[in-house]
């Protein structure tokens, strides 16, 4: 079995399974229930400053959607940082990291954007024994409204101050965790590196509403007939974390910054993705919220196998490794061209691929009476809808047609050069250059 | 006094009421609404699907199924009642194995087809819960229609053609409407007088005069209905029962398989009703497997049903000859009945083995036997009726007979299944030839 000991930012753990900091994460009791049953390490659910804690709502503070079977997809909440005393928490934290000492121990920190008030702050989670920091402008409800989480990291210029008074007054490592509410994630990165940040973590929540009762004509969750927007998060999210995660994994002027990768991850294979686009190590909330803690022992698992299969001893062989291959649109290769293929062996004729091709696509498949469908080749644009929504398995491919053959679509012979829009003759770009 | 399974001959009280009352629940519980969501999400949409070619009456059963699975079930209960109004029924006791689950891909793909059958009685069970009929008459026609035979054709055709606008008197020989849906099914499959309800349900709709006791030939004749009404649907099913043609065929404990299923229907108390310790059904039909069964529910010690050719050939399901093998009742094969033993009342049923080609082969076995049901077959009933085709009134199109103005539809009539869903198909489709027609 692949050894996943993880050392990200200086801070090693055993695996790159963290708990991201959330509900599971908010007292002793759960994260000593964590750490049996394997989890990396833990970043505490967000610290606010001394005095009165925040409340939470009394009704409802999740929403859901549901696949088939109620199986969760996404998850949405309006629950605020932790609502018990500071002190509580540092105590509890300073038993933990002692007991623990081999599992990561982060501390999240959300305070008013004045630098008193982040000194305070970092001075009493040092006497905890912590292992870093992470700062919380993430949050999109509620503690946004107050000038806090996302509302500090939808401005650049708050996030780079921030994070310097940070590294001004404690020597710990910090995180800066990302609001995913912002058009361009790459500007709060480079503030966050800017101001001198150790690593970065992304997503936070994204602003949602699940659903909406069609009886009370209310947002849910419904708190006495009212609903306010949540935070966006589950598997659901999945795609647009990795997006975010490798925008600023490609980006020149971000390079080398330490990525803690966030959202939806739910399977080794998730967290295996995750890495390979630049994050060096994984956190998770929501998987954890539906199986609970033990599902860490399937990812720690599923990814020893797969490094093994892979040949890699150390996560760091992974981390990054598709990065390369992240590219533009204009340099995508327009000289590749494939064809979809239906495996007759395999297929069960349920006719979805037609149906989607004839309906909403290029009308590239036929069907005969006895319900067989093939691939027109002089139709196909290889666009993979049919894939997509074959519901069998390595039914359709997408096989490539031969240097030196005739595309029937076309009519032209496919290139075995590289060729892309940046040089095609329809690009006026191109053009100009003549 | 009570009886047990051992006790010989012919009696009431073999089991308690405890016993009978879970030996005669639903076959299949219905879906619980999580469960149908589970059950149609497994439905892959498919494009011209083939479940609906398989589909005797075409129901478009992808389109009900995405119905149920967004909530609304009444939706789909009206897609599904659109085509087949008594598609509660058909979801009761359609052969789905061998219909419309059997042409599903997902059975193809893995050996388990989308419950469509119980996903539709989920939605039929759904509406007719509410009380309300989705379906409104349009205006007054007119034209009058005489049903005769209220079963699945003549319900069936009935209703299409009050929704029409037409005046229908649908006429039956029995005391309740229904046809074999209400006395000719195992009850285990319609429990709780589903079948009574769903007539009740159909009725609705209005312009419907059902006449119950009356009998075409004795109370009532084929000319004079024509000369009453503008059209006449004949939907009278096969009211003969075929015999052994064996001597001692009257002998005490030698019935007709059709009649104790009706009983066992009617019965309001199933303890009061009288099974053999030793029971032997002779056929291979659905009609042979519910009393084979329903014996072996009510408390028989033995029931054995014996069919004259293999296995392959019996024209009850496979589904339902497993089902009757696992309630108990033995199946024997290639065994032709040749003589009924006993002084007065049977006492043993002699066979003798014959190949697939019924060849005999000169060896017999006796079995014991103190009830004998016969389900070889029924037989159309009656005279002056139009042309026959074989043993079954003639057909042509939607339902035409030999005679203008008459059309027939269900088992008494030639060509089809003898199948309830058959039997609605017909109905519904004689019922918009006799439209057209009326219409033109």
């Amino acid at each position: 079995m692949a050894d996943l000991t993880t050392n990200f930012i200086g801070i090693t753990s055993p695996n790159p399974f963290w708990l991201a900091s959330a509900p599971p994460t908010d007292k002793e009791y759960n994260v000593r229930r964590a750490f049996e049953a394997g989890w990396g390490g833990v970043v505490w659910k967000t610290l606010g400053e001394e005095g009165p804690p925040v409340v939470n709502v009394n009704g409802p503070r999740y929403g859901a959607i549901w696949g088939a079977d109620r199986r969760l997809l996404g998850l949405n909440n309006i629950e605020l940082i932790t609502d018990r005393p500071l002190q509580t928490n540092l105590d509890e934290m300073t038993r933990v990291k002692k007991d623990y000492p081999d599992r990561a121990l982060i501390a999240s920190l959300m305070v008013p954007v004045n630098e008193d008030s982040w000194k305070s702050i970092l001075d009493r989670v040092l006497e905890t024994g912590c292992d870093g920091v992470e700062l919380n402008f993430g949050c999109p409800h509620g503690m946004s409204e107050r000038g806090m989480g996302s509302a500090v990291g939808q401005v650049p210029e708050y996030v780079g101050q921030v994070t310097e008074w940070c590294k001004k007054h404690s020597d710990l490592p910090v995180i800066v965790k990302l609001t995913p509410n912002i058009t361009d994630v790459r500007k709060p990165a480079q503030a966050a590196k800017d101001g001198g940040a150790d690593a970065v973590s992304l997503i936070n929540t994204i602003n949602s509403i699940t659903s909406v009762n069609l009886d009370s004509f209310a947002p849910e969750p419904t708190i006495d007939g009212k609903g306010a927007h949540g935070g966006y998060c589950g598997p659901a999210v999945k795609p647009i974390a990795l997006n975010m995660v490798a925008e600023i994994a490609r980006t020149p002027s971000l390079a080398g910054l330490p990525i803690s990768g966030i959202g939806g991850i739910t399977t080794w294979r998730d967290a295996a993705e995750f890495m390979s686009l630049g994050a060096g190590n994984v956190q998770v909330c929501t998987a954890a919220m539906t199986y609970g803690f033990k599902i860490v022992q399937e990812m720690i698992s599923g990814l020893s196998q797969f490094m093994d299969e892979k040949g890699f001893t150390s996560t760091d062989e992974l981390v990054g490794r598709a990065v390369p291959n992240l590219s533009d649109w204009q340099h995508l290769n327009l000289n590749y061209v494939t064809k979809a293929r239906i495996d007759q062996d395999l297929c069960i004729k349920c006719g979805r691929c037609y149906a989607a091709c004839e309906d909403t696509s290029h009308q590239a498949i036929s069907m005969s009476l006895d319900r067989t469908f093939e691939v027109i080749d002089a139709e196909c644009v290889a666009c993979n809808l049919c894939v997509n929504v074959c519901p069998v398995e390595n039914c359709i491919t997408m096989e490539e047609l031969a240097a030196g053959t005739t595309d029937p679509r076309t009519g032209k012979t496919v290139q075995d050069d590289y060729a892309n829009w940046t040089t095609h003759p329809n690009n006026p770009g191109t053009c100009a250059a003549e | 006094m009570s009886h047990s399974a051992l006790t010989p001959g012919i009696t009431s009280g073999r089991l308690s009421d405890d016993d009978l009352a879970r030996n005669f629940s639903d076959l299949h519980p219905p879906l619980d609404p999580h469960e149908a969501l589970v059950a149609a999400d497994r439905c892959y949409f498919c494009h011209d699907a083939p479940c609906i070619t398989a589909c005797p009456t075409d129901i478009d059963i992808p389109l009900f199924i995405r119905q149920i699975g967004t909530g609304t079930p009444e939706a789909a209960a009206r897609t599904i009642l659109s085509q087949n109004i008594l598609g509660g029924m058909c979801a009761r006791v359609c052969p789905t194995e061998t219909l419309c689950e059997q042409a599903c891909v997902r059975e193809a793909a893995e050996g388990k087809p989308v419950l469509i059958g119980q996903l539709q009685r989920y939605a039929t069970d759904t509406l007719q819960a509410a009380g309300t009929h989705p379906f409104a008459r349009a205006p007054e026609t007119g034209k009058s229609v005489a049903v005769v035979g209220a079963g699945p054709a003549g319900l069936a055709c009935a209703h299409r053609l009050a929704m029409h606008g037409h005046a229908v008197t649908l006429y039956d020989a029995r005391p309740k409407p229904g046809g074999l849906n209400e006395y000719g099914i195992a009850a285990y499959k319609t429990v709780d007088g589903f079948a009574e309800r769903e007539v009740d349900w159909l009725l609705q709709i209005g312009g419907i005069t059902l006449e119950n006791g009356k009998v075409l030939g004795p109370d009532l004749s084929l000319d004079t209905l024509r000369g009453q009404f503008d059209a006449v649907f004949l939907g009278i099913g096969l009211g003969g029962v075929n015999a052994l043609g064996l001597d001692g065929e009257d002998k005490t404990g030698v019935l007709d398989a059709v009649d104790f299923i009706s009983d066992l229907r009617q019965a309001s108390d199933l303890r009061a009703l009288e099974v053999g310790r030793d029971v032997v059904v002779i056929g291979g039909g659905m009609t042979a497997i519910d009393a084979a069964v329903q014996a072996k529910l009510l408390g028989a010690l033995n029931v054995t049903l014996v069919y004259r050719r293999g296995r392959d050939r019996m024209n009850a399901s496979v589904f339902e000859q497993d089902l009757a093998a696992s309630k108990g009742v033995r199946i024997i094969t290639n065994a032709t009945p040749r003589a009924l033993h006993g002084n007065g009342t049977v006492r043993e049923i002699e066979f003798e083995y014959t190949d697939d080609a019924l060849t005999p082969t000169g060896e017999t076995v006796r079995i014991p036997a103190d009830q004998v049901f016969k389900a070889i077959g029924q037989a159309l009933a009656g005279d002056a009726l139009p042309d026959l085709d074989g043993r079954k009134i003639a057909v042509t199109g939607a339902g035409r007979t030999t005679v203008a103005g008459v059309w027939a539809g269900g088992d008494c009539a030639a060509g089809g299944d003898d199948l309830t869903v058959t039997a609605v198909a017909e109905g519904r489709d004689a019922a918009e030839d006799i439209h057209a027609t009326l219409s033109a």
